[in-house]
């Protein structure tokens, strides 16, 4: 019989929030954290939109003596993971350091850190570049630093998917916490938004070049033209639900359903993953299609990907049979931080009975025949929600969510 | 050229630059023969904080001095007695 696993902890760092209440009631009500980038001149990019997370300085939240050695999405990732410790009333140093673990997707790394050391290589020379390039700018640094502040000495890892990464960590975790692990600190946060990021970015061709915020990133939408970036992510705490129970802890919900796929090769002629992520993880949470109450979609913005998405929400539920959302149109696109988001989001959506709406979607494209949340958000109880992720290269993932009274 | 002579203030400054300040740890007081490892300091800190060294006092730490070195006091003597950079390396 395999633990049922328990979120029983939030932290969220959003562009359109700091902390879970702040971007919760944001969220809600529609309010969008898109706006052209202020970090530089973004006017010699084709691309000049973004979700930037404007009010968050790690010198607030963290010991000086960790600031020289992180980047921007490190910061943020710990000051998400003290906010989730405490949201879920525990305290590591309380409990058995081999019985906690860290696993977080990541999709780029260290970036802006990067950057600021690769132009002082090339500039200065060998001898100005910092130490702590070492390990600052690589993928598993998130994972790594909020081990070592947080004394979580269990298994750990860290995934790398592109936007999938939200969910593959979180199954990861699950399968940590299935083998005994007891609490794992887990999800993704990611913060790309430099100029060599976003150049990074731009090679995949799907970034909108669309110049006014009430319009760019506009997913499922006739004028859609790609999507918007953005900056932030959600740290969960993960625990055996029994455990959980024990302790009198509060539960946001538990993880029920898990499935990841690979999309065949371009110009295959077989048909995308995606439907196969969502039909592996409805099995996995032993629950039907009609089970699912919500849908957080990937929504990608890009026309065709939109209509491979839709088609795979049909094929499973039925055209227009499930409310699908997409509340990443108030953030941008956050990589690792995306699904991370979608699944926090969810939860706190079951917690409250309301989904978010998904902005922008004026005239919903006909072979997207979904009923989009659109506008304002709807009131309806939340059972059971699917979110649904795509990482650039090929990578599909799908979770399903429970709340914690669903029958 | 001669090189400059390194003193505590430029290193309490230098490690302050490269790898912050603990909250717990005064380093403006008395310091000298406080084990680094005490003021919060790793040794990739002092990695880091050792090629700032090297240009502003205009010598080259081999890596074993730095290592060897555990006190600000034991760093500053290897630091002041090092050798002097060459033209090359400090024109770098």
């Amino acid at each position: 019989m395999s633990e049922s696993v328990a979120v029983t902890g939030i932290g969220v760092i959003a562009p359109n929030g700091l902390g879970t209440d702040e971007f919760w009631t944001a969220t809600q009500k529609g309010i969008s954290g898109i706006d052209r980038i202020s970090r530089y001149d973004p006017s010699a990019y084709p691309t000049r939109l973004a979700g930037e997370v404007k009010d968050f300085e790690g010198g607030e939240h963290l010991a000086n003596r960790l600031l020289p050695q992180t980047d921007r999405m490190t910061q943020m990732a710990l000051v998400a993971s003290d906010w989730a410790l405490a949201d879920a009333g525990l305290d590591p140093a309380t409990l058995p350091e081999f019985g906690m673990g860290v696993v977080t997707a990541s999709a780029s790394g260290g970036f802006e850190f990067a950057q600021k050391e690769l132009q002082k290589l090339w500039s200065k020379g060998p001898g100005y570049v910092s130490a702590y390039q070492s390990f600052a700018w690589f993928y598993a640094v998130n994972t790594g630093q909020i081990s070592i502040r947080h004394g979580m000495r269990g298994p750990s890892g860290v995934l790398v998917t592109d936007q999938a990464g939200g969910l593959d960590a979180l199954g990861h975790a699950r399968r940590h916490i299935r083998k005994g692990t007891g609490v794992v600190l887990s999800d993704g946060m990611d913060a790309s938004l430099s100029p060599w990021g976003l150049v990074s970015q731009l090679t995949t061709g799907r970034l909108s070049p669309t110049a006014d915020p009430e319009r760019a990133y506009a997913p499922f939408d006739t004028s859609a033209d790609g999507y918007l970036p953005g900056e932030g992510g959600a740290i969960l705490v993960l625990e055996r639900e029994s455990g959980a129970r024990e302790r009198g802890a509060r539960i946001y919900g538990t993880i029920t359903g898990y499935g990841a796929t690979f999309d065949p090769r371009p110009g295959s002629g077989r048909e995308p993953g995606l439907r196969r992520a969502i039909e592996t993880a409805l099995a996995d949470a032993q629950v039907a299609p009609a089970d699912i109450d919500v849908v957080f979609a990937d929504a990608s913005g890009v026309r065709e990907l939109d209509r491979i998405e839709a088609a795979a929400l049909s094929a499973v539920f039925g055209p227009r049979a499930v409310p699908v959302t997409a509340p990443k149109t108030m953030t941008g696109r956050l990589y690792s931080g995306a699904a991370s988001l979608d699944a926090a989001t969810a939860l706190l959506a079951m917690r409250d009975g309301v989904v978010p709406p998904t902005l922008r979607v004026t005239d919903q494209a006909a072979d997207c025949a979904i009923d989009l949340v659109r506008g304002a958000a709807r009131e309806m109880p939340v059972h059971h929600a699917l979110v649904v992720a795509r990482g650039h290269g090929g990578f599909n993932a799908a979770l399903v969510l429970r709340a914690p009274d669903a029958g | 050229m001669t090189a400059r002579e390194l003193t505590i203030a430029d290193l309490t400054r230098i490690l302050r630059e490269c790898a912050g300040e603990d909250e717990g740890v005064d380093l403006d007081g008395n310091i000298l023969d406080t084990l680094f490892a005490d003021l919060g300091y790793d040794s990739l800190a002092l990695l880091e904080a050792s090629s700032s060294i090297e240009r502003e006092a205009g010598v080259k730490l081999s890596d074993d001095a730095v290592s060897e070195a555990r006190t600000p006091r034991l760093l500053l003597a290897a630091v002041n007695a090092g050798i002097p950079a060459t033209a090359s390396a400090s024109a770098a």
